[in-house]
């Protein structure tokens, strides 16, 4: 495991998005579900996997770096379990001192314009749990309100979040399946397979039938309206 | 022998080995069969540069197996050899019980008399621990489950001899046992042991007394004594004493009439545990690898090619009928005990020769008058033939069948759960286990990965066991040492000697030799981490730089700072030190003139602390509300 950012493949191929996945996971090693979805994308051509829990264990975060990873990028995806209805600890810290004011927003700030923001994110809970009449009242959608709220005021796009619901019972095979749903996703978002504008109204981007089973339906439209 | 004879000698061994042995390796043959065909090519069928006393050497070099048993038992800590117990009785006496009976069977169906079948049976039985162990462990199959299986087949042998030499005599044919046990050429040694004299009780009185001498002389007297003697730093001193340990037991079992190899691998096995066991291992391992070298060359220089010349078909007959009947036996007994086919291959064709100890054992019986020369001569030499043999059964079973079996592993399990265990296959040396080393080893430790420690302080090494430290004597930067320390396997080292001269001369010897070890290096200060940083070490410590800035970082809070405020400017502080150390350590070679040492730690002050105020991006802005403030307010 490597404390750098990699991208794996070959440089000189291009892809029609760059995408940057940060993970944040406290605890990896005991983790069942993100270590295999995040097996399923870090090998990925022309994708950018961040561990942020292994590259800063003293949360001392070297901020100029992640600026300038960021700026590289089309589409970040932040990949973390849900804790407190809210990230992990270092990704908020993360947010804290990488989006400064100035450079991701504020009058001169707009480095990060256009750019999606997107959260991949597990949950103990099932997404019964996730309602009105759930006991955790709101749906995940809601409960993302101040990180939409964060991507907005940088005049980044937000995409509803992919969910994997349900962690804590899961079966191998279940989990082999989300993970290859979401490499699919990951590779239609680098490839400009899905327009990202018509997910936006989603409340899960796991909603979306066509990510999984018919990943070419929205190919004809191809890269058009990814706002640059 | 006088000095011109023995030298001649010395060099026409040295020469077949140093020629044979790097071909043989080069074909992929192995070292054994490169041995075994330089003692045929310098025989008396060969090049006629050694002659009868042939059969000397052998006897001189059969040594080089109890040393080898004392090694095998260095490796094989008594709870390891205690959970073997299943396999050592189960699997080894049933292969010695059932081909005993089979060849017995044949020799019957051949018209031998029944008392000469059971003896040709027993010994037969057994299979040549030197060849089988030389080649396993070369071709890296010990720890498998043929190699285990194997070993604990050969361990029975061992020990079966015994009762064998014990057995023989009562096979002599009636009103010829004259010989009765008188002439006892027993083991490696070929005299008459002391005991045989005693009355039966006191024989088993001073067998028993033997065996507790060794236990609890290696147990509590050889700790201290090889204490002692590291204690004075004399290295060819502790190697004649590691010498004159396993020459010392060889003599005492000869005397009570034990096998001597039995005896060395029973001090070794005691030893396991000690923090000795490294140290003896490097330095009586060459002296094994010369004395098992030589053997063989002995074995290929007494194959018999006038006996064999003169009746090829019987001898051929013979060699074949013991190899397939050996391996059917072996095959058998591997299904039963449920190894998988591929092991079940390696294990059989591993096993399927004569031994060693047949040769002692013909001479043996020919003695007892249970046969004559016309039954043993043709044995011996297709026992001969059949050890040659082993290496290239063992290149057959690897390079041919094997392909074709192929591993009968369960199918891609979904890669999941790194279990916690899997951290513990994960090798990891400690040389040095000084200030430094020692925190190091004892956090790797509180996360369940146990290091190979290696100090070559006695008097701490001392200390640390007694505290139950797994910890082994040796001076680490000892290539031999660092073999025995299991440097191949390991996946890093910890560098942390008491100079930084001996980390430099441990770090070139690992770099030269364990290109794959990563390396992890304790250094005094900055130059030293120059030092390092030019041998192409990438991870260099410096000793007092954390503990100095946690120095720093309490002395900005006495003065008023807030405590996570300091602890992050140490941090980068930290971060800017390590990247200028690496920019002045490339930039040191370009300034032709030598810098003095004051003026480049000034000029790096500066630096670090000119960025500090100057460089926007040092500041944590993310917390900082000014220029939001400024935005906004305005």
């Amino acid at each position: 495991m490597t404390d750098r950012p990699e991208t794996s493949g070959d440089g000189a191929v291009r892809f029609a998005r760059r995408v940057l996945i940060l993970l944040a996971h406290p605890a990896l090693e005991k983790s069942r579900v993100n270590r295999r979805l995040m097996a399923a994308v870090r090998d990925l051509p022309g994708v950018t996997f961040h561990d942020l829990y292994q590259a800063y264990p003293n949360f001392h975060i070297r901020v100029e770096r992640e600026q300038a990873l960021l700026a590289s990028h089309d589409v970040v995806i932040f990949q973390h379990p849900l804790f407190w209805y809210s990230t992990p600890a270092l990704l908020k810290e993360w947010q804290d001192l990488v989006l400064q004011h100035g450079w991701a927003y504020g009058t001169d700030g707009t480095a990060l314009r256009g750019k999606w923001w997107m959260h991949v994110l597990t949950a103990g809970g099932r997404r019964s749990a996730y309602r009105r009449e759930g006991y955790n009242r709101y749906t995940v959608r809601e409960l993302l309100v101040p990180l939409q709220q964060t991507a907005n005021l940088c005049g980044m796009e937000f995409l509803p979040p992919f969910v994997v619901h349900g962690t804590l019972g899961m079966t191998p095979g279940q989990i082999e399946d989300h993970a290859a749903e979401y490499r699919v996703l990951v590779e239609a978002i680098r490839d400009g397979g899905v327009e990202l504008g018509s997910l936006q109204n989603l409340d899960q981007v796991n909603d979306r039938d066509a990510l999984g089973k018919r990943p070419r339906e929205t190919g004809t439209d191809g890269v058009s309206n990814d706002a640059r | 022998m006088h000095a011109e004879g023995f030298f001649l000698q010395a060099f026409v061994y040295l020469s077949a080995a140093v020629v044979s042995v790097p071909v043989a390796k080069r074909l992929g043959l192995g070292s054994v069969l490169g041995y075994l065909l330089a003692g045929i090519a310098i025989g008396p069928f060969g090049l006629e540069l050694i002659g009868e006393e042939g059969q000397d050497v052998m006897h001189f070099a059969e040594f080089g197996v109890v040393m080898m048993l004392f090694l095998i038992g260095l490796e094989l800590e008594p709870g390891r050899l205690w959970r073997l117990r299943g396999p050592i009785l189960g699997l080894g006496g049933l292969q010695v019980g059932i081909t005993t009976l089979a060849i017995a069977g044949v020799a019957l169906a051949v018209g031998q008399s029944w008392r000469v079948a059971l003896a040709v049976g027993m010994i037969l039985a057994l299979s040549s621990t030197a060849m089988v162990l030389q080649t396993l462990a070369e071709k890296g199959l010990m720890k498998t489950d043929a190699g285990q299986s194997a070993f604990s087949v050969l361990l029975f042998q061992d020990i079966a001899v015994i009762p064998m030499l014990a057995l023989l005599p009562l096979l002599a044919a009636p009103g010829d046992g004259a010989h009765h046990g008188a002439d006892h050429a027993h083991g490696h040694g070929g005299h008459v042991p002391w005991v045989q004299t005693l009355p039966p009780w006191a024989e088993t009185l001073a067998v028993l007394g033997a065996v507790a001498l060794v236990v609890v002389g290696g147990r509590f007297l050889m700790r201290p004594a090889f204490r002692f003697i590291a204690r004075t730093g004399m290295r060819e001193i502790f190697t004649a004493a590691a010498l004159l340990l396993v020459i010392g037991i060889a003599l005492l079992m000869a005397q009570v009439g034990l096998s001597p190899a039995l005896g060395t691998f029973l001090a070794g096995v005691v030893l396991a545990n000690s923090e000795y066991r490294h140290e003896l291992e490097g330095d009586v391992e060459p002296f094994k690898g010369l004395l098992l070298g030589l053997f063989f060359i002995a074995v290929g220089a007494s194959v018999d090619f006038r006996l064999i010349s003169e009746s090829p078909g019987s001898v051929a007959a013979m060699v074949a009928g013991l190899v397939v009947l050996k391996l059917l036996v072996l095959v058998g007994l591997a299904r039963v005990f449920r190894m998988g086919l591929d092991q079940t291959l390696l294990f059989a064709f591993a096993l399927a020769q004569g031994g060693e100890f047949a040769f002692v054992l013909f001479s043996f019986a020919t003695q007892n008058a249970i046969f004559g020369d016309e039954v043993a001569a043709p044995l011996i030499a297709a026992v001969a033939v059949s050890m040659a043999l082993t290496p290239l059964l063992l290149v057959l079973a690897e390079k041919v069948l094997l392909p074709r079996v192929g591993t009968k592993e369960s199918v891609a399990r979904p890669a999941d759960e790194i279990s916690s265990d899997s951290h513990n296959d994960q090798r990891a040396i400690i040389a040095g286990f000084g200030r430094f080393g020692n925190i190091v080893g004892r956090l790797l430790r509180a996360n369940g990965v146990k290091p190979t420690v290696l100090d070559n302080n006695s008097d701490r090494v001392d200390v640390l066991r007694k505290l139950g430290l797994e910890v082994f004597y040796g001076d680490a930067t000892r290539l031999d040492l660092l073999h025995a320390a299991g440097a191949e396997e390991a996946k890093l080292m910890v560098v942390a000697l008491e100079s930084q001269e001996q980390n430099l001369e441990l770090v070139e010897t690992a770099r030269k030799h364990f290109p794959h070890l990563t390396l992890l290096v304790r250094a005094d200060d900055r130059f030293d981490a120059y030092r390092l940083l030019d041998e192409g070490v990438d991870h260099v410590y410096r000793e007092t730089l954390d503990t100095s800035l946690a120095a720093g970082v309490d002395a900005l809070c006495h003065l008023g700072f807030r405590r996570f405020q300091a602890t992050r400017s140490a941090n980068k502080f930290r971060c800017h030190d390590e990247e200028t150390l690496r920019e002045l350590a490339e930039m040191r070679h370009d300034r032709k003139q030598y810098m003095n040492h004051a003026r480049e730690r000034i000029r790096f002050l500066e630096e670090t602390l000119q960025a500090e105020h100057h460089d926007p991006t040092e500041r944590d802005a993310g917390w900082d509300v000014e220029s939001l403030r400024e935005d906004l307010g305005g």
